[in-house]
């Protein structure tokens, strides 16, 4: 029997006694004694205490004491979030010597799933870039191809789901950093309701618009992680099925700077959710010009109000293009950050009304395939444009509003890159946003590659 | 501040702190911050909406 894909499979295997937690860390960890030196993907490898969770997990289910769907199910996390006695690097210098006295929250709601933590992932520098390619510890590398970026900043996370080194990871999300590499890596990425996931023991980047969530191998498992980070009962929407569910398409600004590749893969799943009976309409976000500007203004100087110590007295521990990019917001002005704040109430007002009379908004998720590492520009319908704001482009958006969003695979460029689409939902309403993404996946694409 | 005046002492500020490689940064900060200035729902003192806002 092939070994289990998603968490959903993994579960029942577990649950039935096909498999055991123990095998299944051991598996992972041999994926990462084998593929680490090549990717990155992990900073941290907590190989001894992942081989005690899994025993003590397999205890559990042959006492009868299951605690639910992840239990036994290896997990890894960003390495911007605390794990009690292991250091918390973010990527950078800055921290070095650092130890984290306690589990983020989001870590302790694991533990008491009975997940099995087996370490932490690579990450751009403190979660500032989309590459990650500034990481004190070096880049971490596409699975498909090593010259290429997984995306960032989750860029270590989304490379150990796509080779087997986990089930899942947990990252962070302030402009588009589980979506990103989620997609460049053909992976479900999930940005919850601002406030949905506690962020806690997680280092900020920009705190109004840091999100944590899961980065998975389908819909089915974002829904299981989801239900645990919340830390309430699961709220699961009923199941729908593709046809009669509505899209909102978002084109003009969406879709003004796509990569032949993204646009051709993004437009021939649309055609296959019409044929499955997928109402899709357009529909517009009037100040979408203004995206961009708003971001750049609120991420900025939250990020150096963060930083500004350490950038005064640790300024060299910093990676180059991190530090230059924490001292912009250091100049900006109050009065700019607080225009950016009432921009930030006109974009949700504007997404809201978008999303009336229809069931999601849908757009891509990155509108490039992933960037060679080192590329500064990405040539676009025959202009160059600078790759860290293309990569943002299509996902920042929800950050400023904080609605709900979610990555899923889509197919592929001519180079077999995945490419991702994104769908939105409301705001507090991430359960039927679930649903309609699971509803929409088997139209969508294949989903990733094993 | 406007946008002419704030720019030219964040340079210098750089400068002065020998960090001349964020000119090209806050170059196009300022273009940002020149956009965000002029979007049409920026509210001013006058309660009269500024004809050369966007809708």
């Amino acid at each position: 029997m092939a070994d289990p894909r998603t968490i959903a499979e993994l579960g029942q295997a577990l649950a039935a006694g096909r498999v055991t937690a123990a095998l299944v860390a051991e598996r992972c960890l041999e994926a990462i004694a084998a593929q680490n030196a090549s990717l990155n993907a992990f900073i941290s490898v907590l190989a001894d205490e992942a081989r005690a969770q899994a025993r003590e997990a397999d205890a559990a289910i042959a006492a009868g004491r299951r605690r639910g769907p992840l239990h036994g199910v290896p997990i890894s996390l960003k390495d911007l979030i605390d794990v009690r006695g292991v250091a918390t690097t973010a990527a950078s210098r800055v921290r070095e010597g650092h130890v984290a006295a306690g589990d983020a929250t989001v870590v302790r709601r694991l533990r008491a799933a009975g997940a099995v933590i087996v370490g932490k992932t690579n990450l751009h520098e403190f979660a500032l870039g989309t590459t990650n390619e500034d990481s004190a510890f070096g880049p971490a590398r596409h699975p498909l191809d090593p010259s290429r970026s997984p995306g960032g900043s989750s860029g270590g996370s989304a490379a150990s789901v796509a080779t087997e080194m986990a089930y899942a990871s947990i990252g962070s999300d302030t402009g588009g950093s589980i979506r990103i590499p989620s997609a460049a890596c053909g992976l479900v990425g999930l940005k919850p309701t601002v406030g949905a996931v506690p962020t806690d023991g997680v280092v900020p980047l920009s705190t109004t618009m840091d999100h944590v969530g899961p980065m998975c191998r389908s819909v089915e498992d974002a829904q299981l992680l989801f239900d645990v980070l919340r830390g309430e009962p699961p709220a699961a929407a009923p199941a729908r099925e593709a046809r009669g569910i509505r899209l909102g398409l978002l084109r003009e600004y969406f879709m003004a700077l796509l990569d032949a590749g993204v646009a051709g893969a993004f437009e021939d799943a649309c055609a296959r959710l019409r044929a499955a009976g997928v109402e899709i309409s357009e529909v517009s976000i009037p100040h979408a010009g203004d995206i961009a500007p708003i971001y750049l203004h609120i991420v900025l100087p939250e990020a150096a109000a963060y930083h500004a110590v350490t950038l005064e007295h640790r300024a060299d521990a910093y990676t180059a293009n991190v530090r230059l990019r924490l001292e912009m917001g250091r100049y900006i002005l109050a009065e700019d950050y607080v225009r950016a704040l009432r921009g930030r109430e006109v974009l949700k007002t504007e997404v809201d009304a978008a999303l009336e009379g229809v069931d999601g908004l849908l757009l891509p998720s990155l509108p490039i395939a992933a960037p060679r590492i080192g590329a500064e520009t990405v040539r676009i319908g025959g202009s160059d444009e600078p790759v860290r704001n293309v990569m943002l482009r299509l996902t920042q958006l929800f950050n400023i509003t904080g609605h709900p969003a979610i990555t899923v695979p889509c197919g592929t460029t001519a180079d077999t890159l995945p490419v991702g689409a994104q769908i939105a939902g409301r705001l507090g309403a991430d359960a039927a946003l679930l649903a309609v993404a699971r509803a929409l996946e088997p139209h969508l694409g294949p989903g990733t590659s094993r | 501040m406007t946008i002419t005046l704030w720019l030219e002492h964040a340079i210098q500020d750089a400068d002065r702190r020998g960090l001349p490689a964020l000119r090209p940064l806050l170059e196009a900060l300022a273009r940002a911050t020149s956009a965000l200035r002029n979007a049409g729902w920026n509210a001013d003192a006058t309660g009269q909406l500024d004809p050369r806002r966007d809708g």
